[in-house]
């Protein structure tokens, strides 16, 4: 498992767990959720915000709360 | 007798809730402030028929009921909190046809709720667009409530979702999702030590920090083993939730939604490729706020002049055409000045949110957070700050007003404090009348010292309002880090009449908070200026004629001279010479101190200030300008030098010199804390810098 802030554009994984405690509820409600498959849209910059699409919600994370997403790549 | 029916609208973000919103109530809205608190609180009203009346509550946009926020906990206790005065009769969940799945999480929590409800689902002219297929009957009969298909955009299904809400107490107010479900043995302990109480609305008090009413957190907390769990395992809980209503939902609609995917893909793509990249994105985004700052300098002057010249007129035929004394003066000096001196931010403010209405409603809004957040949040501010800062740079009025959309409230707070530090309109003849004084018109490699220094101090005022921000991000506490968690809508073309209502709720909660302390100050400072103690202010006529008996001088200039005389010998002349020690090290006579003083008013008030005290008839720059070269000091050398003129406009760069923002600083934070310690920390700061810089140089 790998944290979603280390993926690149185009790259496609599953979700596999969430460290609930330091992500806001927010992003499980919009249907970040283990086991749903998501694709990495873009990137701001180093550093940056990362954009994903994932069950049909298209998001942008901050690289910290998203090195708190652990997926696995497809 | 009109019946009232309290209705609540809530949805996520981006379905268009606005919209719904502005074609139900029209211009009957309001947009207040919840009490105590700072989150907005949109309100109107429409009639049905004659005899049904409906109240109509706007809730902030919302994914779930499970996320902590200020907003949330606004939304839970007007629906929880059966004492609430706005404790709705029905709720109406807004959805979008394209995101219903998402949607339908928020509508089967606020079901659980037990309060009738219906689903509106927007913008059904998408429906073939984008290959949708669903079937309303099956989904209504399953979700136990009432569907109703409506598209803001068209003005379509309104009439339905009108008919649906006068015939709410026919709706069926059950529960849909068990909640067990979800960890069967805390629901079975929780209900036996609570079997009076809804599991769903204890199970949400558990996991808020607010107080109810109606059942006290305290007696759950101390009965029972419920909030002993860690937060961490109610976390679980919650995720357990959030996924199990997700299955409900998935099954639910594999039987009655379609989408053809190989149907409306849209411009997302396309155009984020543009709008996203990593030279192109900023490069749009950079040429977009600088049209944006161009068309609002350019345009508003010419309303703006209007508003100045017209009350200009008002007020003098005013003075001429009512009989002379107190009362005339008082409007035509003070009550007629103090109107445009609110009315005359208006088209500031129109222009401003017309252009934020359509960045927001088209979701490009939320591209420029996704290419900014990165390089503000080091500084403590948000991706969205970017265009408060920017704004700041034609006024900080309607800058402070547009950081409503600054979701983190510490993130909001320091954007609001230091936007007065950018340069602002205002600023600007007071620069360059400075500049022209003191600067040498010479050039180095083909560019004039006069430009680089104002250049200068536009850069300055950007670099402490980083600097600051910097530093208050240390001292503001928050609860939580901040976060990024944004969706990113699809393009969309925005609707004018919501660009329309934007900016008229704007403007009128502008004049009506903002506007009357603006006057009431305005009202105060003329009064002083125009009052004075002692046999100076109340002889200055004679006192000056005697002065002048020798002299040969017109009936003009002596009305002058008397007018300089009074002003030096009123209650603001008095404070002004008052507070000469204070200022003499920043290189500044009583004149000047005179002039600081009024232009707390407003900025640019200083130059019509020192050509009253200096008796030039006319508000010409050129003229003011050689009496001011003139000026000396009673050594004979000059007033304004090199020194003295650059430590003034150090002083202006840092000085909070406008009550108008501490006004709507004051309506946007909700109190007079945060105007008060930003007006004590700007002048100290501005203060010293003027000292250094007139010690250095002199």
């Amino acid at each position: 498992m790998i944290g979603l802030n280390t993926l690149k554009k185009g790259d496609r994984a599953i979700i596999k767990d969430i460290l609930i405690d330091q992500v806001p509820l927010a992003l499980l409600e919009m249907g970040c959720l283990p086991g749903n498959e998501l694709l990495i849209l873009g990137l701001a910059s180093k550093k940056g915000p990362i954009y994903i699409k994932v069950d049909q919600s298209h998001i942008s994370i901050d690289i910290i709360t998203a090195s708190k997403v652990l997926v696995e790549l497809k | 007798m009109v019946k009232t029916i309290t209705v609540a609208l809530i949805g996520n973000p981006n379905t268009g809730k606005s919209s719904v919103f502005n074609s139900l109530t029209g211009l009957k809205q309001k947009v207040a402030n919840y009490p105590g608190v700072t989150v907005e609180k949109k309100t109107g009203s429409f009639n049905i028929n004659r005899t049904t009346n409906v109240q109509l509550i706007d809730l902030p946009g919302s994914y779930g009921l499970n996320t902590k926020s200020l907003d949330q906990s606004i939304v839970f206790d007007l629906l929880l909190n059966k004492n609430n005065k706005d404790f709705p009769d029905l709720v109406v969940i807004i959805s979008d046809v394209e995101n219903l799945k998402r949607n339908l999480l928020l509508f089967t929590q606020i079901k659980d709720l037990e309060i009738p409800s219906i689903l509106a689902i927007n913008m059904s002219d998408q429906l073939k667009l984008k290959g949708i297929e669903i079937d309303i009957k099956k989904l209504e009969q399953k979700l136990d409530t009432k569907i109703v298909l409506i598209s803001a955009k068209k003005n379509e299904g309104f009439e339905e979702l009108k008919n649906a809400i006068t015939t709410y107490r026919n709706l069926s107010n059950k529960p849909i999702f068990n909640i067990r479900e979800i960890d069967p043995e805390y629901f079975t302990n929780l209900n036996q030590t609570f079997p009076e109480q809804s599991l769903y609305k204890l199970w949400l008090l558990i996991n808020q920090d607010i107080n109810f009413s109606k059942i006290q957190r305290n007696t759950i907390e101390t009965s029972g083993n419920f909030k002993t769990q860690t937060e961490s395992y109610l976390k679980k809980l919650q995720q357990k939730e959030t996924i199990k209503r997700y299955q409900w939902i998935n099954n639910l609609l594999k039987e009655n939604y379609s989408r053809d995917i190989a149907k409306g893909h849209g411009i997302r793509n396309k155009l984020d490729r543009i709008l996203l990249h990593k030279f192109w994105g900023y490069a749009t985004f950079y040429l977009i706020l600088l049209l944006i700052f161009q068309i609002i300098f350019d345009w508003s002057s010419i309303p703006m002049d209007f508003i100045d010249s017209t009350f200009v007129s008002i007020s003098q035929s005013v003075k001429s055409g009512f009989p002379p004394g107190v009362f005339t003066n008082l409007l035509s000096e003070g009550v007629l000045p103090g109107i445009a001196g609110v009315l005359i931010f208006i088209p500031q403010i129109a222009l401003l949110f017309f252009f934020i209405s359509i960045l927001e409603q088209t979701g490009y809004m939320s591209r420029v957070v996704f290419l900014m957040d990165k390089t503000l949040k080091r500084f403590g501010l948000s991706g969205k700050s970017v265009i408060p800062l920017a704004s700041g740079v034609a006024c900080a009025i309607p800058a402070v007003m547009s950081t409503r959309s600054i979701e983190n409230w510490k993130e909001r707070l320091i954007t609001i404090l230091v936007i007065p530090f950018m340069t602002c309109s205002a600023r600007l003849p007071v620069y360059l009348i400075l500049i022209s004084l003191v600067i040498p018109n010479d050039k180095i490699f083909g560019i004039g010292y006069q430009s680089l220094t104002l250049l200068g101090l536009y850069i300055l005022g950007f670099l402490m309002a980083i600097l600051s921000s910097s530093i208050l991000q240390l001292f503001i506490k928050s609860d939580n880090r901040s976060y990024l968690v944004l969706e990113m809508p699809d393009y969309k073309l925005p609707l004018i009449k919501n660009v329309l209502l934007n900016i008229w709720t704007k403007t009128k909660s502008f004049i009506v908070e903002a506007g009357k302390i603006i006057f009431a100050i305005s009202i105060l400072l003329w009064i002083f200026a125009s009052t004075g103690p002692g046999d100076n202010f109340r002889n200055a006529n004679q006192i000056v004629e005697n002065q002048y008996s020798e002299i040969n001088i017109s009936e003009d200039d002596l009305e002058l001279k008397v007018n300089a005389f009074r002003l030096e010998n009123s209650y603001i002349g008095l404070l002004g010479k008052s507070i000469e020690p204070v200022i003499s090290p920043l290189g500044y006579d009583w004149k000047i101190g005179i002039a600081l003083i009024t232009s707390f008013a407003a900025r640019e008030v200083f130059v019509g200030t020192l050509s009253t005290i200096y008796s030039v008839g006319s508000e010409n720059q050129d003229t003011i300008k050689t009496r001011m070269l003139e000026e000396v000091k009673p050594d004979g050398s000059p007033v304004f030098n090199f020194a003295s003129g650059l430590s003034l406009m150090i002083f202006y760069a840092f000085a909070m010199q406008c009550m108008s923002t501490l006004a709507i600083v004051k309506k946007e934070t909700n109190s007079w804390k945060w105007p008060i310690i930003q007006l004590i920390f700007m002048t100290i700061l501005a203060y010293f810098a003027a000292l250094i810089t007139y010690q250095i140089l002199i």
